[in-house]
């Protein structure tokens, strides 16, 4: 690494950590955002799929006929019609140990697994005829009986979702540390509960959209599409079409939301692909709100039954838990299914200092839509688990919340350490969080109003959670287990011929923010206002290779990236300028887009003049200085797996007992990212998670019945969210940077969600204290509500 | 099955637009698509999210709702318009100054619904602004940043920036 006397924070004139605006903003406010949902190609045809009507049915019979006679229509395909194009997917890796799965076709092949499993793939020239000829291709069914809930799906002589695996459990996994017997046997109080969490989904507002090209002449692939992760796909439509990765091109330009949604392989996605491949024409696929809601990844559908283990004087000494999760019929490709159940187990308990620790999680099949990864993945689970049995246990020793907290969280300076599951801490702050967030909230204040309102009548309730999130996950993650996912970012740094920087990087941008973080990085290591700086990204054609956008790592891996790119450019610069100056290296910086002599700031040569004399006039260096001005660099964390962060949530909230309605009044979020690069950025995140996280808590559920018909299939249905229902968001943060890399910048994209939820569910069981009932159910609706205080 | 396309006129930001669409095609797929007004987004297409957001006759309206043939005689505004216009280009700013976007999929129809009501009530206060922009679905942003850019936007109209 090119040594640099100053810390990013103490360069002169540093953007790092200020509020810039966001420079890509006006065009999206213009409506010139460029979504693949609004590309149109020459020859383009629109995809639409028929899907299974069933959760469960043998495929008798499909006639295609009278759909392929339809004008307009371009191709009807069928899983036969597949096979020869696409090869199947496995979602296993081999560090989750047993991990089990069949084989994942794009159209399903004689048996439907889940309500919504595309069956026929229809090209069309408008997607309104695709979905006309849709209507007459006629399958026969013959309905094979559902599996549903995941308890019954383990039970003995239960329904089998893959006869050839012998039973539907794909994954298990045991943690068992310490004398779990022995401190529960010890405990003054040992308290436990069962946990459901209502099944959700990511519900972005751009649905999937994908526009695949093929080009015979060049025998190359480009794929548009709303992607997290460019590389990843390249590499698995070259595995799974037969071509050479240098065949295939994955274009991402505007995301219209992602949150982990758009990062599994789809097989709605690959078959549009075959089809644009077998047609030579663009295919357009835009996933439908209906369509997303049965076929997009749903996430966190867990039970989970834990109790803890506490002294007398509130040391919480043990937990004890069992997770059980069903993932639909397959696991994802490729990052699996059976991540979320992992971090559920690893999680919990994570920022307290117990010593004993039992788990077992348990991952199984079911004929319901695809489970896998969304954002915070397991976080929320495991945040509500443990501190949900953190207040049970306190209420039973009339300990307060932040009381039993403090008496319990990890001591700010015992780091580093490690957990009981074997997570390993750099440095995290729980006790200064605690304390900067009862501060912000005037939590005695809170206490004094709430008991005055209760006396009235008035059911108010204050939550508090603590919580980690992985950020930054290192090739222990995915890379060590054999996918071709990258655990590592590159970023190249220019600057061209009129001054200006340019920077290519692999990491991409879904409305975080990268461009800002990546110019602002950039622009501080090279002396020049980050206007002058345009960034680049999501197109294999163009930027390093690298893995993306997920578990919260673009700003801090892709921004150690560009620093140290940028640092490597700058020292180029300076080495040209010394030779054209006459001046040694050391003695110059840059400053205010100018070569300047460090010592007194006073300007040598403007940026543009040096590079109008390094691309135009050569003829004007000493002979050997070749003026090399660009600069490549990756990074990827090696130190940790992962670099945790923390924090600490609170909800406010008034519960009507006569009607079970919840009104959120006030949340605040204490959170340590190391540095924030642009803290405006980070807040609106850290807001944003909060938000789904609030959705999780109240609103959202993909209901099934028992039939396994998704009942939730409209945004009328499935509720979301809205402005009306949420309350202002206060945000603040300590800072504790990773020593791992210049910038110390840690992630912070699932903060915000990873406790919002158990900071509510908290909040709800405070207000209903005085009834004597706990709720350990989400979402909490008014009918939850409403029953648990015996009134429904 | 389709029935065969029907003849409209309408105005478009201001221009004359004459078209032969399918009687089924709603307002925003006409924009989109035939237009290659791109600005206007599809969330729902069952009227829940506001992405689609436009105004018709000057009264806003979710163009998923609305087919194409009702718009025929009447005057279509959408985010282009409106940005060309330079009728919300303070709010515009004020949302980027806020960063109350992310991905900006909800942003065109957020700015328009945010505008209807900054001319109708141009005093409103928080809980107003959440209400108003309660039709509208934004998965990326807490809303918080939204209602503040909103907030500071009626701030500035009140003293004549
Ligand atoms: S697309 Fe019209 S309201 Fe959602
Ligand atoms: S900014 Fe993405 S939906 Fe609002």
């Amino acid at each position: 690494m090119d040594a640099d006397p100053l810390s990013p924070l103490d360069r002169p004139h540093s953007y790092i950590g200020r509020s810039l605006p966001r420079p890509n903003l006006a065009r999206l406010t213009q409506g010139r955002g460029r979504y693949v949902s609004d590309l149109a190609l020459p020859r383009m045809l629109h995809a639409a799929f028929v899907r299974a009507p069933y959760a469960h049915a043998r495929i008798t019979a499909i006639d295609t006929t009278a759909a392929r006679a339809m004008p307009g229509v371009a191709a009807v395909m069928t899983a036969e019609d597949m096979a020869p194009l696409v090869t199947p997917w496995v979602g296993v890796l081999t560090h989750l140990q047993g991990l089990r799965s069949p084989p994942q076709y794009p159209l399903a092949c004689d048996v439907v697994r889940w309500q919504g499993e595309p069956v026929v793939a229809i090209a069309a020239a408008t997607r309104a005829l695709a979905e006309d000829a849709a209507e007459q291709v006629i399958v026969d069914y013959a309905p094979l009986p559902p599996v549903v809930d995941a308890e019954a799906a383990l039970a003995p002589g239960a329904v089998l979702v893959h006869p050839d695996l012998g039973d539907n459990l794909a994954y298990s996994r045991r943690i068992d540390t310490g004398a779990v017997d022995a401190a529960l046997a010890e405990a003054a109080v040992v308290v436990g509960a069962r946990f459901t969490f209502g099944r959700h989904t990511g519900v972005t507002l751009e649905a999937r959209a994908i526009v695949a090209d093929w080009d015979p002449a060049e025998a190359r692939l480009t794929v548009h599409q709303g992607t997290q992760v460019p590389h990843m796909m390249q590499s698995v439509l070259a595995t799974h079409l037969g071509l050479s990765e240098a065949q295939v091109r994955v274009v991402c330009r505007d995301v219209g939301g992602s949150f982990g949604i758009k990062i599994h392989v789809y097989p709605d996605e690959m078959a549009t692909v075959a089809m644009a491949m077998r047609l030579a024409r663009p295919v357009r696929f835009v996933a439908d709100r209906m369509e997303s809601f049965v076929a997009d990844i749903h996430a966190r559908d867990h039970i989970v039954d834990a109790r803890i283990a506490v002294r007398a004087d509130g040391t919480i000494t043990a937990f004890d838990v069992d997770d059980l999760t069903g993932i639909g019929p397959y696991s994802a490709y490729p990052r699996t299914s059976a991540v979320e159940a992992n971090q559920v187990i690893n999680l919990i308990g994570g920022p307290y200092g117990h010593a004993n620790y039992r788990a077992r999680a348990r991952v199984v099949f079911q004929t319901k839509t695809m489970m896998s990864q969304y954002r915070a993945v397991g976080h929320p689970i495991a945040a509500t688990v443990t501190e949900t049995l953190v207040d049970l246990a306190a209420r039973r020793l009339d300990l307060d919340p932040f009381e039993m907290r403090r008496r319990n969280l990890i001591a700010d300076d015992a780091y580093p350490a490690t957990s009981p599951t074997g997570l390993r801490f750099e440095g995290l702050s729980h006790h200064a969080a605690h304390a900067r967030l009862r501060d912000m909230m005037g939590y005695d204040g809170l206490r004094a109003e709430q008991a005055a309102l209760r006396a009235r009548g008035v059911h108010r309730g204050i939550g508090i959670a603590s919580f980690i999130e992985i950020t930054n996950p290192g090739p222990a993650f995915y890379g060590v287990g054999g996918a071709r996912i990258s655990a590592q970012d590159g970023a190249v740094v220019r600057l061209d011929a009129s001054g200006s920087v340019v920077v290519q990087a692999s990491v991409t941008e879904q409305g975080q923010g990268t461009e800002a973080v990546l110019a602002q990085v950039a622009a501080t290591a090279l002396g020049i206002e980050p206007a002058r700086v345009r960034v680049q990204l999501g197109d294999t054609d163009a930027v390093p290779y690298g893995g993306g956008t997920w578990a919260s790592r673009a700003a801090a891996i892709g921004g150690e990236a560009t620093w140290q790119a940028s640092v490597a450019l700058r020292a180029n610069i300076l080495a040209l300028a010394g030779s054209m100056l006459q001046a040694a290296p050391e003695t110059l910086d840059l400053r205010g887009g100018a070569v300047v002599d460090a010592a007194d700031g006073r300007e040598r040569m403007t940026l543009p003049e040096l590079a109008r004399i390094a691309y135009f006039r050569q003829d004007t260096l000493p002979r050997g200085v070749q003026p090399e001005l660009i600069a490549a660099r990756h990074y990827v964390p090696r130190d940790y797996p992962f670099a945790f962060t923390n924090g600490v949530q609170a909800s406010l909230l008034e519960v009507d007992v006569e009607t079970g309605f919840i009104r959120l009044l006030r949340h605040w979020v204490v959170e340590d990212c190391g540095t924030p690069i642009n803290p405006m950025l980070v807040d609106e995140q850290v807001r944003g998670g909060v938000v789904q996280g609030l959705g999780a808590a109240l609103f959202e559920h993909c209901r099934y019945d028992a039939e396994g018909n998704l009942q939730t299939t409209t945004m009328a249905d499935y509720l979301v969210p809205m402005a009306g229902e949420m309350p202002d968001i206060e945000v603040a943060h300590v800072s504790t940077p990773t020593a791992e890399s210049a910038l110390g910048a840690k992630g912070a994209g699932e903060a915000g969600t990873a406790a919002a939820a158990a900071a509510v569910l908290n909040a709800v069981n405070d207000a209903l204290a005085p009834f004597g009932v706990t709720i350990t159910e989400l979402p909490i609706t008014p009918e939850v509500v409403l029953r648990a205080l015996g009134r429904g | 099955m389709t029935a065969g396309p029907v003849s409209i006129t309408l105005t478009v930001n201001g221009e004359d637009v004459a078209a032969s669409v399918p009687p089924r095609l709603h307002l925003a797929d006409f924009l989109r698509e035939h237009l290659s007004l791109t600005g206007t987004h599809l969330g729902c297409e069952h009227g829940v999210c506001g992405a689609c957001t436009v105004r018709l006759d000057g009264a806003i309206v979710r163009a998923c709702l609305v087919l194409a043939v009702q718009a025929d005689g009447r005057a279509v505004e959408t985010i282009e318009g409106l940005s060309a216009s330079g009728e919300i280009a303070d709010l515009q700013a004020a949302f980027i100054a806020h960063n109350a976007l992310q991905c900006g999929y909800c942003t065109p129809g957020m700015l328009i619904a945010a505008q209807d009501l900054l001319r109708r009530d141009p005093h409103p206060d928080r809980a107003a602004i959440r209400e108003h922009l309660s039709g509208n679905y934004c998965r990326c942003t807490g809303y918080h940043a939204i209602v503040d850019a909103v907030d500071a936007t009626a701030r500035g109209r009140a003293d004549g920036r």
